[in-house]
């Protein structure tokens, strides 16, 4: 049995004190080298969770253990070492080109008065190449599609050299090409020693690329595992609220919503 | 362009309009003064030395000061329209002069350090009221606070004007709002140094983390960013060189939200390229203006005036004009 490279522990957090727990009682690992989605409802406590991960907040209760020890005992750059972030909207005001962008990702290497040099801009136009936009190192971000910049966004992350990438809705407003690309991406960087662990209100694209699962709503985690044992079609239904079947096809999941609604149907 | 050839004239430029500046004026004769002149006059070099000289090294400072600060808070509020002074810091300078002249006189060193005081309480004040509003994020937050803040010294401002005496005291408030480097010796340029020169280099050094400020709060700290730390800092050093210069200076508008811009269009938004620029085109700019506020008309016309009517202009023309189009 492999160390979990991420341990969350019994942990809540709430945003402000008379509120509830936007996080509740929370108990689950994370494997290195694993595509982990957390799955559930808008409004679930995913995003949250994923920056409780990401060290930005401090919980009310419980821990997050990395690599076994407590996230806080990291500081704020090793930590920027070891986990990365690709935010659900990267709203830019200022025109970056995208290797400018991308630069920014080697932050976590250089001191407070260093520029980044060389080797970083190497280190970036591999990740350009990772992700398959190696020709638009010289375009301003803000000009690109909502496909690109998604892409883009991610290569910055990975220009960072996380050990762990975590990622807001990242397919969230992608049309179904893009979001392949981006899945087989992920897919790709698990095989590279790359752990994932990507929040999604999309059933499909936790089906299409994670390997484990925890299922969310209103604060709590209902189930978490692997995706054979989680991803059913009672855990489902019980996770959005509504009906859902999960039919198994040529080793692909297919995810099917069976509420019927009352639209008129002339033919019945 | 050529990096080396940009860097090298980033530092030339200002340097020989401050050299041509030093010979304009009205004296002997208006525009040119000849350089056998300076040689031989006594008057002439008393002029230069005393009068010219420490006044163009302040507005070189007072146009670096300006741009820098602007530049470094358009990228902290994310905002490209924000201007050094917005944070009550301006109108706070304008308030404090004035209530120095209504109640101490008109002697430039107390104007001086009543403005510098009263920019700095617009500063705190807007903090301290944007940390009890009970919504948004701390930026708009500031923002807000910050307005209100300016809006209650320019009126409290206007209280003064109204009770001075009209033919004695408001001229001399009005004028110093119009900002102007009319009374700089060496010791006014002696006691903005310091701030100026620790202020600037803090901005300068930590330039190209301020790309860094600019994203989002969260991608910020995931990239291992210490936001409330360094932000802070950032915005003390800008704000401690905008309220110094305003204080020696007054209000002198656009600077700071005009000069980074054109920084921007002639380079990138990359604050390691386009912070150097700001300054460099910042002092030139403001040189100039204050060459022509010094020779056009008998007398003067003050600097604020001067890099309103000309920094809006520009501004007009580059938000407009689909030729004028630099690098990107």
């Amino acid at each position: 049995m492999k160390t979990p490279i991420l341990s969350i522990r019994n942990l809540s957090f709430a945003y402000s004190v008379e509120r509830p727990n936007a996080v509740d009682k929370v108990d689950f690992d994370i494997l290195p080298n694993t595509v982990t989605a957390i799955l559930g409802p808008n409004g679930a406590g995913k995003t949250t969770l994923l920056h409780l991960l990401l060290g930005l907040m401090t919980p009310r209760d419980g821990e997050i253990l990395l690599d076994e020890k407590p996230i806080h005992t990291y500081s704020r750059r090793e930590l920027s070492q070891w986990i990365g972030l690709v935010p659900q909207s990267e709203s830019l005001q200022f025109e970056f080109t995208v290797l400018e962008y991308l630069l920014l990702g080697r932050a976590p290497y250089l001191g407070p008065l260093d520029q980044p040099g060389k080797e970083d801009i190497k280190i970036a136009r591999q990740s350009l190449q990772t992700v398959g936009i190696g020709d638009l190192e010289t375009r301003s971000v803000l000009t690109l599609s909502g496909g690109e910049q998604q892409l883009v966004t991610l290569a910055r992350a990975l220009t960072q050299q996380p050990k762990i990438l975590l990622l807001d809705e990242p397919t969230s407003h992608l049309d179904l090409s893009n979001r392949n690309t981006t899945l087989r991406i992920l897919d790709r960087l698990r095989v590279n020693n790359t752990t994932i662990v990507f929040t999604t209100h999309d059933p499909e694209a936790a089906a299409l690329v994670a390997d484990h699962l925890v299922l969310m709503r209103s604060g709590e985690v209902l189930n978490t595992g692997l995706m054979e044992t989680t991803f059913t079609s009672e855990k489902l239904s019980n996770t959005y609220g509504t009906p859902v079947s999960v039919i198994r096809m040529d080793g692909l999941w297919v995810v099917k919503s069976m509420e019927r609604l009352a639209c008129p149907n002339p033919k019945e | 362009m050529n990096k080396k050839l940009l860097n090298f004239s980033l530092i030339l430029l200002p340097l020989l309009i401050l050299a041509i500046s030093l010979f304009m004026g009205r004296y002997p004769k208006p525009l040119f003064m000849p350089f056998s002149v300076l040689a031989n006059d006594e008057l002439a070099k008393q002029l230069v030395f005393n009068l010219r000289l420490p006044r163009l090294l302040t507005a070189a400072l007072l146009g670096m000061s300006l741009s820098a600060a602007g530049g470094v808070m358009q990228m902290l509020f994310r905002n490209p329209l924000v201007e050094p002074g917005f944070l009550g810091v301006s109108q706070g300078a304008g308030f404090g002069a004035g209530l120095c002249i209504l109640l101490l006189g008109t002697s430039p060193f107390l104007i001086e350090v009543s403005a510098a005081l009263f920019a700095v309480l617009g500063l705190v004040l807007s903090y301290f009221i944007a940390r009890r509003i009970r919504f948004g994020g701390w930026l708009l937050r500031l923002v807000l606070s910050g307005i209100a803040v300016s809006a209650l010294f320019s009126s409290a401002l206007g209280i003064l004007k109204y009770m001075a005496d009209p033919t004695s005291k408001l001229p001399e408030i009005v004028f110093w709002l119009m900002g102007g480097l009319y009374s700089v010796t060496w010791p006014d340029l002696l006691y903005i140094l310091p701030v100026v020169v620790i202020g600037l280099a803090i901005i300068f050094l930590m330039r190209w983390r301020l790309n860094l400020l600019s994203l989002s709060d969260e991608t910020a700290f995931s990239l291992g960013v210490a936001v409330g730390r360094e932000r802070t800092l950032l915005l003390a050093a800008s704000v401690a060189v905008t309220a110094v210069v305003i204080s020696v200076a007054g209000i002198v508008g656009w600077i700071g939200l005009i000069i980074p811009h054109i920084a921007r269009r002639i380079t990138s938004s990359n604050a390691a390229e386009f912070i150097p620029v700001s300054m460099s085109l910042g002092a030139v700019f403001a040189v100039l203006c204050d060459d022509i506020a010094r020779v056009a008309i008998i007398g003067e016309i003050p600097l604020g005036i001067i890099t309103s009517l000309i920094g809006a202009g520009i501004f007009i023309l580059l938000m407009t004009s689909r030729t004028i189009k630099f690098s990107k």
